[in-house]
């Protein structure tokens, strides 16, 4: 076992509107039957990782239920496997985590006890398919301390949302920009760091003595200039889901047979928390047109270019364009939804009509 | 001292020939059911529904695809450290090389795994049959009446009684009389196959049995439990309950899976069916695609047009194609302008553009007038079907066929390809 997992998913997004009410970013689900944390623990389950650590903390009900059990990516193990790393009161701290890297300082137990050289660390709303070996491979043959796993965007991307970096001709990088209102460039951290257990012990350490309590802001920022942090570029498919419209737009790119070819069949596949629905039922009248189905959903009325999770329901004479359906959602006859996001659960009364445009998904939470 | 108050006993062994082609790389247990489903799902689940956490499952025949679905049991939640599934195949012993020679002789050959749990009931069960029932009721009801064995029965139509063994009862619903398959019935109360024994009463009677050969719960333990006087009654059962044993039967169980309100409904909260699956991915509905009535499921691209079918997981459907009252296993892949209709095409079946499935008139098979009697066209797992060759009505295919295995692109009504060896 050469490293070992940890994920970044305790964290909220007002972004995300009335959406992220109910649960964290990684709890978000995502292409009809996954949730985001599944992108990462199966690519940590995939790449060889045997033990990873998920810290919650805001909303954390709803990820804790889909993580009740480790073995549906296969982390139900008797030797490490997957350990949930909630804020806890101890003698030494009554405080919530007050940032990413005080998340981790909070668990230095954890990283003492264990044994593995590497630590991967990932944030758990990322959708992408990745090796972290090829990471580490990297890691070493660049004698990196820190490795940041990056993503050149098109042009024309608004990056204000991410950090931004610069690298020199060797790869390494020499500045950075957290969410700058406006920048020249175009390379991201994707928030994938590869570092070695021992130093990011040191680190932490440092950060609990100096009271410093973000990763980004207090270490890799601090430690440019002194330490080799170098920036691995990723190719394949990459996006995260912290605004709606990326969440949206995330949702739809499934509806693209190359991305759905990249997620959905090639090995190795994305493993998610098993259901037991009945199969998706198409009833007289339904007309299902370039769309995500989902296990036990029941379909009356037209559907075209959306996204229905498990077990939602769409009545007779429904039309339900450009749209996303969360599980359990009940759609009544005769209802009109047009670049609409309904909340789990909601019930839709019968000849309702809600739209939405492009730029602006209305979002239905109740 | 381990104790389990009742502990099921599966009969998976059978072969269940009169499904054909569909049984010929698997037990029948293991035949895939309303798309994403296997038969014995059905009993597994009424276990664990009922509360029953320790089951023996019994194989013989063609164990493979049953021994991959089961594995440990996680689907149903019978991965546990005292109980949950065991698979039990027929294993050697001295002098004797141990086949299963009858339903009763499979479970006198397991004694030694019911002793380990020490139970007070056996529930004995068949893995072919798709119902929904609660066994814990069936045993409050078999402690009330004070019985030693109790037998489940439901009314069937008085016409078909002939075609079961049936049970007579007094108004107390004790049992007086048992009539096998019999020509003319004196009841219309058919046993479905299911048994609760008082252990010890059930390990006196297979011990004493142990030499009669081929023994038959129906034929030998029951009989034997009445010349011994013991208590026999009977748990009328009015549920849905579905015996899949022919195609015929087998195809209008599946068909009844899509009515608007189907009779035996598997969207209720309640009573879960659950099965093993690796599939955790929703389907895909083209801009081409077209489905009503019908159900499919996860994994599945369609491109062209379902109609009143059963899809299951993982399969593609070509544009062009249109499929009518089929069932389509999982992994099945289907090319474009493919027409078909009644058709049985089991699991990852290849089948090339333009290949018209299902057109012609009703002819008696060539090959076995007892299994092949209707107008469906089935088609094996693993098989291979050309592009645009013509297959008509009550065929049956199996293997990887080529255009040469089509006189004049054509399999006429009621023909047959059955090829060993190489599959697609």
């Amino acid at each position: 076992m050469k490293a070992l997992g940890i994920i970044l998913a305790g964290g909220n997004n007002k972004r995300l509107k009335e959406l992220s009410r109910r649960r964290a970013i990684a709890a978000m689900p995502v292409a009809g039957s996954f949730r985001a944390i599944d992108f990462v623990l199966s690519n940590m389950s995939h790449s060889g990782i045997g033990t990873v650590a998920v810290i919650t903390q805001y909303s954390s009900r709803s990820l804790n239920e889909h993580l009740n059990s480790s073995k549906w990516w296969d982390f139900g193990r008797k030797q490490g496997g997957m350990y949930l790393l909630n804020p806890t009161i101890t003698p030494e701290s009554n405080d919530w985590y007050r940032g990413t890297a005080d998340a981790i300082a909070q668990n230095l137990d954890f990283l003492y006890k264990r044994h593995e050289p590497y630590v991967v660390i990932a944030p758990g709303d990322g959708i992408y398919k990745m090796d972290y070996n090829d990471v580490m491979d990297f890691h070493s043959a660049h004698d990196a301390d820190i490795t940041v796993v990056c993503k050149d965007m098109p042009a024309n991307t608004d990056v204000s949302r991410f950090g931004v970096v610069r690298t020199d001709e060797s790869g390494r990088i020499t500045d950075w920009e957290e969410k700058p209102i406006a920048t020249d460039y175009r390379t991201i951290s994707t928030g994938i760091y590869v570092i070695r257990r021992r130093l990011l012990i040191s680190l932490m350490e440092q950060c609990v003595e100096m009271d410093w309590t973000d990763f980004v802001r207090d270490v890799i920022m601090r430690q440019k200039n002194v330490k080799n942090i170098m920036a691995y570029r990723m190719n394949s498919y990459w996006t995260n889901i912290s605004t709606i419209p990326a969440y949206y737009a995330a949702n739809m790119d499934f509806l693209k047979p190359e991305v759905r070819r990249h997620f959905f069949y090639d090995d190795p596949q994305v493993q998610t928390k098993v259901d037991d629905y009945a199969p998706a039922k198409y009833n007289p009248g339904a007309n299902v047109t370039n769309s995500l189905i989902a296990n036990g959903v029941i379909l009356n009325g037209e559907v075209d270019s959306s996204i229905i999770f498990r077990k939602a329901y769409v009545g007779n004479g429904c039309r339900i364009h450009n749209s996303i359906l969360f599980a359990d959602s009940y759609i009544s006859d005769n209802v009109v939804l047009e670049n609409c996001i309904v909340e789990s659960g909601v019930n839709i009364p019968e000849g309702a009509e809600y739209r939405g445009i492009p730029d602006n998904i209305r979002i239905i939470a109740e | 001292m381990v104790k389990k108050k009742m502990i099921a006993m599966l009969l998976a062994g059978g072969q269940g020939s009169r499904l054909g082609v569909l049984t010929a790389d698997m037990a029948k247990p293991a035949v895939s059911f309303g798309g994403k489903y296997r038969i014995i799902d059905f009993p597994l689940s009424n276990c664990v529904n009922s509360g029953v956490d320790t089951v023996g499952v019994l194989t013989q025949y063609r164990p493979l695809q049953l021994n991959a679905h089961i594995g440990i049991g996680i689907p149903w939640d019978l991965d546990k450290r005292v109980g949950g599934v065991s698979i039990l195949p027929p294993y050697e012993k001295t002098g004797d090389t141990g086949f299963y020679s009858g339903t009763a002789n499979a479970i006198y050959q397991n004694l030694e795994f019911i002793e380990r749990y020490n139970p007070d009931y056996v529930l004995i069960l068949s893995g072919d049959h798709i119902y929904k029932m609660d066994y814990e009721e069936m045993l409050a009801y078999h402690q009330r009446m004070g019985a030693d064995v109790t037998l489940a029965s439901m009314p069937v139509p008085w016409e078909e009684a002939s075609r079961f063994g049936v049970v007579i009862t007094d108004e107390d619903k004790r049992i007086t009389a048992f009539q096998e398959k019999p020509k003319e019935p004196k009841s219309n109360l058919a046993s479905m196959g299911i048994y609760i024994f008082n252990w010890k009463l059930l390990h006196d009677a297979l011990v004493t049995l142990k030499d009669v050969p081929g023994c038959d719960f129906g034929k030998h333990v029951i009989p034997y439990c009445f010349e011994q006087n013991k208590k026999l009654y009977t748990y009328e059962f009015t549920g849905y309950w579905k015996d899949v044993g022919t195609l015929s039967s087998y195809w209008q169980a599946n068909m009844e899976l899509v009515d608007l309100v189907p009779e035996f409904n598997l969207y209720e909260e309640f009573w879960k069916i659950y099965t093993e699956t690796n599939t955790m991915t929703p389907e895909y509905m083209a801009p081409t695609a077209k489905a009503e009535r019908a159900i499919i499921c996860g994994g599945s691209e369609i491109f062209g047009t379902v109609s009143h079918s059963v899809i299951g997981s993982n399969v593609q459907i070509g544009e062009g194609s249109v499929i009518e009252d089929s069932i389509i296993m999982e992994g099945v892949r289907i090319g474009k302008n493919v027409r078909m209709k009644k058709a049985i095409v089991a699991d990852n079946t290849v089948i090339g553009d333009g290949t018209v499935i299902g057109e012609g008139e009703y002819a008696p098979s060539h090959l076995d007038t007892r299994v092949y009697n209707s107008e469906l066209a089935t088609i094996a797992a693993n098989s291979r079907i050309p592009g645009g060759v013509s297959i008509g009505l009550n065929t049956a295919i199996s293997g990887a066929t080529e255009e040469s295995d089509y006189p004049n692109g054509r399999l006429e009504d009621g023909g047959y390809i059955i090829k060993a060896g190489e599959k697609a």
